[in-house]
């Protein structure tokens, strides 16, 4: 079985970010950017997987500029067996992503796709759901436990109440949530390797994929300020505020 | 226009999640109908009916729909999706698990967590963690969209007596088949609706020490939440996870005890009406948006508080 995992480069978890003066976007210059940290754990699910032998191959993909060649050779020094770049603008639209991953599915006959469920950039939570979709294929959602069974997948899925257990058909979509795995760190043997591992570049076109999109962003703006209060020196003085002033307890 | 909002329920009781949603609804126009698809649930139908606003409820009640499995679900509301203008779910696990599977079935955008409604096509929703807001219009002829509860009111849940229509269609599929759910039980209120969190991080530095948030939470009658340290450590199980990938609530009293608070965390907890700070460490990020910090250990705050409560 093929592996398909999608990494998306953004801004590191750590970096808070400042919505640019034009309102036209947040500021990314100089910003340290990371593979997306729900996707690192779905590139650490794919080459455990492997590792058990429940995969043959581990293919990793991104969709953006030239940049995100860099997060696919982190990706590649993890363990994956090559690469695929879509060469395209960034902040596409999820849907647009899901098609084109779609289509590389087709392409290479995929088993199973591991994506991170959010990207910490756009937090929108849509692509595995939408590439599901889109191939008629079944989703296991916000996964923290994934296992090969009897030619099916059996997923546990983190969900508000608790976890649920459902079990796939193949070829099938998870997206992967905190608990899934630990991601390793790449050895340094590892991560020169990785710089002769292949990968390939593809445009939307060569892959007959339209990336327009309904959905535009009129303006971003900072939220509301929320300012520090006051320190209280005890626990009486603290319920007491709550009690007279908040009026909350 | 014309508005579907999806019945979040367990096929026994209408969550209040939905109340929220409907009240995004009307804020973009009407009618609304809910969808109500599982099965043996016509109690939750009888509940949708009553909430104000809702102008007719469609039951699509079935033993296939009764795990409510996107690969049903959202193959059923894209079928009868296509009558309405916009698609509305609550930005639950189950409205995330639903919706981009619908919007794709419908080839239209998905629009996810909106805080506000400016108009019936322009919607403010979070990205960044919260540290920006993105107001954003679409053309697609179906909107569908997930709704953040915590930015709505939640509807009146009584007064009403909208239509019930049976819907004639069912989805079976053979993709996915649920197996089981281990739900977490607690008397406590649930987290996302409760009116007063305590949450605790990797300050708390066990499992066990969360009982001190307890005997405080037992006073207060409080939901008790986690940073996602807490959970990464082990301490405690995710779905008490506060955050930009956890639950997002906004009670009118947040304690946070140990938490440093990272962006993640704030991301999930910041609209809080007022915000409590316990932390030793007076540096700590959290104090910059807390309305009243006690700089502190922790281990003698807890018991004083729940003693003093």
């Amino acid at each position: 079985m093929k592996i398909l995992v999608a990494v998306k480069r953004v801004v590191d978890a750590n970096v808070k970010v400042r919505v640019k003066a034009d309102n036209s976007g947040v500021d990314l210059t100089n910003a340290k950017m990371a593979i997306n940290p729900f996707c690192e754990i779905a590139v650490e699910e794919a080459i455990r997987l492997k590792e058990k032998g429940q995969a043959d191959e581990v293919i990793v993909v991104s969709v953006g500029d030239k940049a995100c060649h860099e997060q696919i050779r982190t990706a590649l020094a993890l363990g994956a067996d090559r690469g695929i770049h879509v060469e395209a603008e960034d902040g596409l639209q999820p849907l647009a992503v899901a098609k084109l991953l779609h289509a590389i599915v087709q392409r290479e006959a995929i088993g199973l796709v591991l994506v991170g469920k959010q990207s910490i950039d756009t937090d929108n939570n849509q692509v595995a759901q939408m590439l599901a979709a889109l191939g008629g294929m079944p989703q296991g959602t916000f996964a923290c436990g994934v296992e090969a069974q009897d030619g099916k997948l059996k997923v546990v899925r983190e969900i508000d109440g608790g976890e649920q257990t459902i079990l796939l058909s193949l070829p099938a979509v998870v997206s992967t949530d905190l608990r899934l795995n630990e991601p390793r760190y790449a050895s340094l043997p590892n991560i020169m390797k990785a710089k002769k591992k292949p990968i390939d570049t593809l445009t939307p076109a060569d892959l007959g994929v339209s990336v327009a999109s309904g959905l535009r962003t009129l303006s971003v703006e900072p939220p509301p300020e929320r300012s520090a209060g006051i320190k209280v020196g005890s626990v009486d003085e603290l319920i007491t505020r709550l009690k007279t002033e908040a009026k909350v307890i | 226009m014309k508005i579907l909002v999806i019945a979040e329920h367990d096929n026994l009781s209408l969550k209040p999640a939905t109340l929220s949603t409907v009240t995004a609804a009307l804020a973009i126009g009407q009618p609304v109908d809910v969808l109500v698809a599982g099965t043996a649930c016509a109690g939750v139908a009888s509940a949708a009916a009553a909430v104000a606003g809702v102008s007719r409820v469609l039951v699509a009640d079935h033993p296939a729909h009764g795990a409510q499995l996107a690969e049903s679900i959202a193959a059923l509301v894209a079928e009868i999706g296509t009558q309405y203008t916009h698609i509305l779910a609550a930005a639950t696990t189950t409205g995330k698990n639903l919706l981009p599977r619908v919007a794709a079935l419908l080839d239209v955008a998905q629009i996810s967590d909106i805080i506000a409604v400016k108009s019936a096509d322009t919607f403010v929703r979070p990205i960044y963690a919260g540290n920006a807001l993105a107001t954003v219009q679409s053309e697609d002829p179906v909107k569908v969209i997930t709704v953040r509860t915590t930015a709505f009111a939640e509807a009146a849940s009584a007064g009403n007596a909208a239509a019930v229509e049976s819907l004639g269609v069912v989805k079976e599929q053979a993709l996915s088949t649920f197996v089981g759910q281990q739900l977490s039980t607690s008397e406590r209120p649930e987290l996302t609706a409760a009116s007063v969190v305590i949450s605790g991080g990797r300050g708390m530095q066990s499992g066990e020490n969360f009982v001190l948030i307890e005997k405080v939470a037992d006073k207060l009658g409080a939901a008790i939440g986690a940073s996602r340290a807490a959970v990464d450590a082990g301490f405690v199980p995710n779905d008490m996870q506060v955050g930009q990938t956890g639950k997002i609530v906004a009670p009118e009293l947040y304690i946070a005890v140990g938490i440093s608070g990272a962006i993640q965390h704030l991301a999930g907890m910041k609209d809080s009406k007022v915000i409590v700070a316990i932390n030793k460490d007076a540096e700590a990020p959290i104090f910059q948006v807390a309305d009243y910090g006690l700089v502190d250990d922790l281990f003698k705050v807890l018991p004083e508080l729940a003693e003093k409560l």
